[in-house]
């Protein structure tokens, strides 16, 4: 077993997904079942070999500082689930 | 007219727009196999009207009167997008994709959105909130993914046009599935700003249609740099508008890579297809070439540790706050992001999410996420070795024809293992497209696939429609 409940408590936490119990134990069988088998790259041979991310080779690419498409504040608040004057409402995050 | 050619001949030759259109929309409207989720209808013969007052003006715009589907996945500004996820569920786009905008600019008509596998994770469009597209050919079985809709309605004749999005095969494989061209372009030929991302590295807008030279002028609209895309390439569009006019002409001393290792594990209709194409290939005057891509056994855990990360960190923007779905009365900010992802992403969608999101996590983010980009390296090597040899690669899209409904569901592995000849060009970079070749004892359409060098898609259409006019009149 590569991946435990355990670990997959904790990819759920990072992700930010709320997985009830039989969800997680799901998802454990799963990916497991996943990782042990892209576990196949470590066998392959890439000694000295850069890794690539970018295959168009554009890096750093920049722009003039000018504004591009901007959204007002009405559009962007048209979108948001729950909303009051001039905001967006959360929860509140600091309990004073 | 089937054919966004014929269209625009006729409207140039004074067929009028709004017709055209409700045409399109009706035939939308009647769609059995659940390909369109969604119709612009209003939206749609606003736009005709515009694009005929241009025609009366004097102008002749490329795409004039050309209905379109786009891939729920593109923004059509006032319009709902949603990936086909519950997690956008109320979301209306506040721009257009410029993509999507300069086909529109050019005179073709959005008459609305294709179905899909959720976020585009997905190989036979089974993964949707609005539930699976049928493929036209067989309602029973898949159209493929994750652009089955697009494919399916291209392929029952609804568009003459739809566009999809391909990470890891996405157009080429429905394409292949339903019967119809689908080509996905040098990665930065077109900007994806306004495509719902999925894999940064990997994604590419790109036409269906039922003609390589459809396919060739549609994409031609839509490519160039665009300063909104940082990964979309500072160059004029690659492809051209049109292509030669004789199509064979490009097959005559054309050196035609093949990969014996492809023939593997093909359905026999697959392999009996694959052989009768390099025959009428070889006919036309090409040259095959044998060709070794070893590190293509490794693309598919390649792409799914690179697809997965980028998804796991693209996808953390949906979490409830500022757009879509948010859960109900969340008790802090944690469970608010937590209770609204789970509630609004599909089980697969979690499933990438959470390998991603293990890839990329301390201390197995070099063993498997910087491993696949060093073993991806490796393929690009591997390609540009072959590009050395002949100017385009011919293969299988997908191993078999279409599967039915349900019959892959159970293990997501399984899906995974069926992406392995569309996958390559993702990585590396490269243009693909899939042209409709043959088909199975019970009719089920085969497509095959050319890839091209990176930047060569010019020459990559030209072998295309050199290959579909041998296959269409042997």
């Amino acid at each position: 077993m590569t991946i435990t409940e355990q670990d997959v408590r904790h990819l759920a936490k990072l992700a930010s997904l709320a997985l009830d119990d039989r969800q997680l134990a799901v998802a454990t069988a799963e990916l497991d079942h996943i990782v042990a088998y892209v576990q196949q790259l470590q066998a392959v041979d890439t000694t000295g070999v850069l890794p690539i991310a970018n295959v168009a080779g554009a890096v750093s690419i920049t722009r003039g500082d000018a504004p591009g498409m901007m959204l007002s504040q009405a559009e962007v608040l048209a979108l948001a689930p729950a909303k009051g004057v001039d905001a967006i409402l959360v929860p509140k995050v600091v309990e004073r | 007219m089937h054919t966004v050619t014929a269209t625009v001949a006729a409207v140039h030759a004074g067929a009028p727009v709004l017709p055209l259109v409700d045409a399109a929309l009706q035939r939308c409207a009647g769609d059995t196999n659940n390909a369109v989720v969604r119709l612009l209808a209003e939206r749609a013969r606003a736009a005709a009207a515009t694009v005929q007052a241009r025609l009366t003006a004097g102008e002749r715009p490329a795409l004039a009167g050309v209905p379109v589907l786009v891939k729920d996945n593109l923004l059509v500004q006032g319009a709902p997008a949603t990936a086909a996820s519950r997690i956008l569920e109320g979301f209306v786009a506040p721009y257009t994709a410029t993509a999507v905008a300069r086909l529109e600019a050019a005179g073709a008509v959005v008459v609305g959105h294709a179905n899909m596998d959720e976020f585009a994770m997905g190989s036979s469009n089974e993964r949707s909130v609005y539930g699976p597209v049928r493929n036209p050919r067989d309602p029973t079985r898949v159209p493929g993914g994750s652009s089955g809709g697009s494919a399916a309605a291209v392929a029952a004749g609804l568009v003459p046009v739809a566009l999809g999005s391909d990470t890891g095969g996405s157009i080429r494989q429905p394409a292949s599935l339903c019967g119809v061209v689908g080509y996905k372009p040098t990665y930065g030929a077109i900007s994806r700003y306004g495509l719902i991302a999925y894999g940064s590295s990997l994604d590419q807008i790109g036409p269906l249609t039922t003609t390589v030279a459809d396919a060739a002028l549609v994409a031609h609209v839509m490519a160039g740099e665009d300063p909104a895309d940082g990964t979309c390439a500072r160059r004029a569009a690659i492809m051209p508008a049109t292509l030669p006019g004789d199509p064979r002409a490009a097959l005559r001393g054309a050196r035609i890579g093949w990969v014996p290792a492809h023939v593997d594990g093909l359905q026999p209709a697959v392999r009996r297809t694959l052989d009768a194409t390099k025959a009428a290939l070889a006919e036309a005057g090409a040259t095959l070439v044998e060709v070794a891509l070893p590190r293509e056994a490794n693309a598919i855990p390649v792409y799914y540790v690179i697809a997965t990360g980028e998804a796991a960190s693209n996808l953390a923007r949906f979490d409830g706050v500022r757009y879509g779905r948010r859960c109900a009365d969340p008790a802090d900010l944690h469970d608010l992001y937590a209770r609204s992802r789970v509630e609004g992403f599909g089980p697969e969608v979690q499933r990438r999410i959470m390998l991603g999101t293990y890839v990329l996590s301390t201390g197995y983010y070099d063993a498997y996420y910087l491993q696949a980009q060093r073993v991806r390296r490796l393929l690009c090597d591997d390609f540009n070795a072959a590009f050395a040899r002949c100017d385009a690669i011919l293969g299988p899209v997908s191993p078999t024809t279409a599967w039915r409904l349900g019959e892959k569901t159970a293990d997501p592995l399984q899906m995974y293992l069926a992406d392995l000849f569309t996958l390559s060009a993702n990585l590396a970079g490269l243009p693909g497209i899939s042209v409709p070749c043959g088909s199975d004892e019970a009719g089920l359409p085969i497509g095959m696939q050319l890839q091209g060098a990176q930047w060569d898609d010019a020459r990559l259409l030209s072998l295309a429609a050199g290959l579909e006019a041998c296959v269409r009149s042997p």
